[in-house]
């Protein structure tokens, strides 16, 4: 099994970046590489369960299902479906954390999944640097202009 | 219940801060609370049930529990099994994650407990306040290498009381603040411990370092504790293991712990110099610090050279003076800047070649003209804010600034690019760095003291005040109203 993650701090309040990426559904809004975006069968993006159906801006499609959302601990779980990526039991986390010490926001991304021996280090590298710290960069960018 | 959840991004790597913090027996080395942590029953303070017996600074007792710890995770979990204060039910969870962008870590640290009635917002306070956030601050400090690391150095000094001690004055800062907030007590000082001495202080050096403590610029003293890095006396008694010196030895020190604004106190004596005979107590309180900062900064961070030409900010100040003498014996060119003609003259004296007026001259075009343009070798600056940006356009191609106070103020976020301007070098010594064993004490104090006895450095007579005036002595230094040392005479 392989793991990846990343982590950034935000210089604003958990609650006002929670607000972006609270919408299961808001990836265009704020990450670089996701192009278009839509909830299968119409449910809401706060639904757990509900599958979120998106391509990416180099043209794959990946379909992932909301596992877990919590409002509580500012988190999301999600399993992905279907993808052009080859992974197995791929299973990610997007989380914030509150640092209280200045009123900022620490965010994690993290993953989990199975993978062909030969690709799993390519697939590490790939998804923690083109997805996950693009992602949180994009976001953090979102917040410092 | 009550449920307290507080988190900082330290800068340091998570690995750094781990090694630190998982020492569940190590809290005494790091919080500025706890006085001295041991496991019961001698077993290891990684091992799952451990329990850690405390003492705080103000003397109660605790006891806690660890009951779970991960190096998977980088996390422990604890509850209190004994405390004086009605903490009842407290389970408290610290985890540490990687920040991977920046290659720091984010600390989380919350607690939950149940409060006696009425009790609510006073416990609160403790534990997020007293406990949690003043961990933080001793931990961030002690990374940044504001505060020596190993041994007991780095804790701030907290006025002791016990039955055995005897009676002293001690000036408390009563919280970070103005001159206003330093008070004097009577408090008792306990008995030496092992590898510690009582000292009855005679004289006590007063420093720009002071001021920042008791600003709470620096988190080396945590209210209510002693300011004070420098001071010279007797040995009353010693502890036990103690060889280096005995009582009625003449001594002085210049280091951490802070704590020196008192009629006695107890400290290691690994730090502790004999003073030589032609030395005086207020002298030597007064020149300790500022000689072997002197020393370090011409010998060690940049050695000056014949030739050379140097540039020394506040130049009839404590350091600045030191420094001004001492770069001349070693052949140097010296120039120095100084506010006010009257420091300017004091200046003059002291063998500067040049003396600028800050206030009345550009310090740039001035060091431009005084050296055809060509720049200096090196600019010791504890000015600061005021001062850095003329310092590095002072400079020659390849000189060196060394930054080592911030007198006027922090020198703020400044873009390195513009050090490639002259292919300048900066750097901004810790004083503890070149003076926390007692092998670099030694090598310091040797240096200072040849220095003195050879003539190429002057005691000049302190200004000295009570102790109990303490305040006043701060008002005049950060008022920039002195030239020379200060000293506080118990």
């Amino acid at each position: 099994m392989a793991k990846v993650y990343a982590s950034i701090v935000i210089t604003a309040p958990a609650n006002a970046v929670w607000d972006v990426i609270r919408d299961f559904n808001a990836l265009p809004k704020w990450t670089p590489f996701v192009a278009e975006s839509r909830i299968e069968q119409n449910a809401a993006s706060d639904k757990v369960g509900c599958i979120r159906n998106f391509r990416l801006r180099n043209g794959g499609r990946i379909r992932v299902r909301l596992l877990a959302l919590s409002d509580y601990e500012m988190f999301c779980t999600y399993s992905i479906l279907e993808s052009p990526m080859g992974v197995e039991n791929y299973l990610a986390t997007l989380r914030l954390i509150p640092v209280t010490e200045g009123d900022h926001t620490f965010a994690e991304w993290s993953a989990e999944f199975d993978a062909s021996p030969d690709r799993e280090a390519a697939l590490v590298e790939d998804i923690g640097r083109n997805v996950f710290a693009a992602g949180l960069g994009a976001l953090k960018a979102k917040f410092s202009r | 219940m009550v449920e307290i959840r507080r988190s900082i991004v330290v800068d340091a790597p998570l690995a750094e801060v781990w090694a630190l913090l998982r020492d569940f027996n190590g809290h005494d080395r790091w919080h500025p609370i706890v006085v001295s942590s041991a496991i019961d029953d001698n077993i290891d303070a990684d091992q799952v049930g451990a329990v850690r017996s405390f003492q705080l600074a103000d003397g109660g007792r605790i006891r806690e529990q660890l009951l779970a710890l991960s190096d998977v995770t980088s996390s422990f979990s604890y509850c209190i099994l004994e405390a004086p204060a009605a903490l009842r039910n407290y389970v408290a969870h610290v985890r540490f994650r990687p920040v991977t962008e920046t290659n720091a870590c984010l600390w989380e640290w919350s607690a939950s407990f149940d409060p006696l009635p009425g009790e609510r917002e006073r416990l609160k306070r403790f534990v997020g306040q007293d406990v949690i956030a003043a961990g933080f601050r001793a931990v961030c400090a002690i990374l940044a290498g504001e505060v020596n690391r190993t041994g007991p150095a780095r804790k701030p000094a907290q006025p002791v009381s016990t039955a055995s001690g005897f009676e002293a004055t001690a000036i408390i800062l009563t919280r970070y603040g103005g001159p206003e907030v330093l008070a004097a007590q009577n408090v008792l000082v306990a008995k030496p411990g092992a590898g510690e001495a009582r000292i009855r202080q005679t004289a006590i050096g007063v420093n720009f370092i002071d001021i920042y403590c008791r600003r709470g610029s620096f988190d080396m003293v945590t209210p209510p504790g002693v300011l004070g890095m420098e001071a010279a006396g007797i040995i009353e008694s010693v502890g036990p293991g103690v060889t280096n010196v005995a009582p009625g030895d003449r001594v002085g020190y210049a280091c951490a712990p802070p704590g020196a604004y008192t009629s006695a106190r107890i400290l290691r004596t690994d730090l502790l110099v004999k003073l030589p005979d032609f030395l005086s107590d207020e002298a030597a309180a007064s020149l300790l610090l500022k000689g072997m900062t002197a020393g370090f900064l011409l010998h060690d961070v940049y050695a000056v050279q014949p030739g050379d030409i140097v540039l020394v900010h506040a130049a009839a100040g404590g350091v600045g003076q030191l420094l001004c003498r001492w770069a001349k014996a070693l052949g140097a060119t010296v120039i120095g800047s100084a506010s006010s003609q009257a420091k300017a003259e004091q200046a003059r004296r002291l063998g500067c070649d040049h003396v600028i007026i800050s206030s009345r001259e550009d310090i740039a075009g001035a060091v431009s003209r005084l050296t055809d343009g060509r720049g200096v070798q090196v600019v010791y600056d504890a000015v600061g804010k005021d001062t850095f940006v003329a310092s590095l356009s002072s400079l020659a191609p390849r000189g060196h600034l060394v930054s080592f106070g911030q007198a006027s103020g922090d020198v703020g976020d400044y873009s390195i690019d513009k050090l490639a301007h002259r292919s300048v070098t900066l750097s901004r010594p810790n004083y503890s760095h070149y003076t926390d064993t007692s092998t670099k004490v030694k090598r310091q104090t040797e240096r200072l003291f040849a220095a003195l006895k050879s003539g190429i450095l002057v005691a000049e007579r302190p200004r000295s005040y009570a102790l109990t005036e303490a305040g006043a002595a701060h008002r005049d230094l950060e008022g920039r109203e002195t030239m020379g040392a200060l000293v506080l005479i118990p």
